[in-house]
């Protein structure tokens, strides 16, 4: 799945999108209007940038009666961590383990 | 039952390959759960009306004691949620989990989690967000892409 994580990698690359995750995080489930709100971008370039987050998989866009409402999608950020964090975490995790092992065994 | 807020839900979704079928077996059968729900084993036949519960890994303690609301194998399964597993959330009221599944080509499934009705379920709402689900369903998506640790169902 190179393809996806590619495509989240390109989407987290720019600081307007990262901007637009964190609105989400701080505040899920709104409308391009509340989310263009603080930027100094016109909406059809908010949308745009929206377009890119929803493709990565990052956005999740529902209907809701006439609105449209934009959920933050973190799975695709953990899966980018189970890929890449844990393979580089996983030794010096590993050593502290064994350390506690050494250390508790008195013999 | 009144609508649900729109705005007291968290959606969450990935790409998993496997089959729908495939799928649904990883929510609805304990040798699945037990490799990716915290080492809970879930007990349900999947059945609209059917009771809906995961037992703690000793077996001894019930973390889910809810109720299947709507089926339809292999593509849609509406559960209850009640943090049973936690004291200090278990007394608040129930909220409700939608597990969607779709066919996408490649023998790729999409899998949609949304976890809503959670307006007065504020403790809940942040226990599952962060790690909650995003721990469950990244564990669910490895345990059918490798098969790791399977281990045979029974008694």
């Amino acid at each position: 799945m190179d393809e996806e994580g590619d495509a989240v990698f390109r989407a987290l690359a720019d600081p307007t999108r990262r901007h637009l995750l964190d609105r989400l995080f701080e505040q899920d489930a709104r409308t391009l209007s509340e989310l263009e709100a603080d930027l100094p971008m016109s909406r059809f370039g908010v949308a745009k940038h929206l377009k890119v987050l929803e493709d990565a998989g990052l956005v999740v866009s529902r209907k809701s009666g006439r609105q449209k409402l934009h959920y933050l999608n973190p799975v695709p950020i953990r899966l980018i961590h189970d890929r890449w964090i844990d393979k580089y975490t996983e030794r010096r995790v590993a050593a502290l383990a064994e350390l506690k092992a050494q250390l508790e065994d008195p013999s | 039952m009144t609508e649900p807020d729109p705005r007291a839900a968290q959606v969450y979704r990935l790409f998993i390959k496997a089959t729908p079928e495939a799928v649904w077996d990883a929510i609805t059968k304990p040798e699945w759960t037990a490799q990716y729900f915290y080492g809970a084993r879930v007990e349900t036949t999947g059945e609209a009306g059917a009771s809906f519960r995961y037992r703690s890994p000793n077996g001894m303690e019930l973390w889910g004691d809810e109720t299947v609301l709507e089926s339809d194998p292999p593509r849609r399964l509406v559960v209850g949620w009640r943090s049973l597993y936690d004291e200090s959330l278990r007394e608040e009221p129930a909220s409700q989990v939608t597990w969607e599944i779709e066919p996408q080509d490649g023998g790729v499934t999409l899998l949609t989690l949304t976890h809503d009705r959670l307006e007065q379920s504020p403790g809940t709402a942040a226990d599952v967000s962060g790690t909650g689900w995003m721990f469950v369903l990244s564990g669910l998506k490895s345990a059918l892409e490798t098969g790791s640790g399977l281990v045979p169902s029974g008694t």
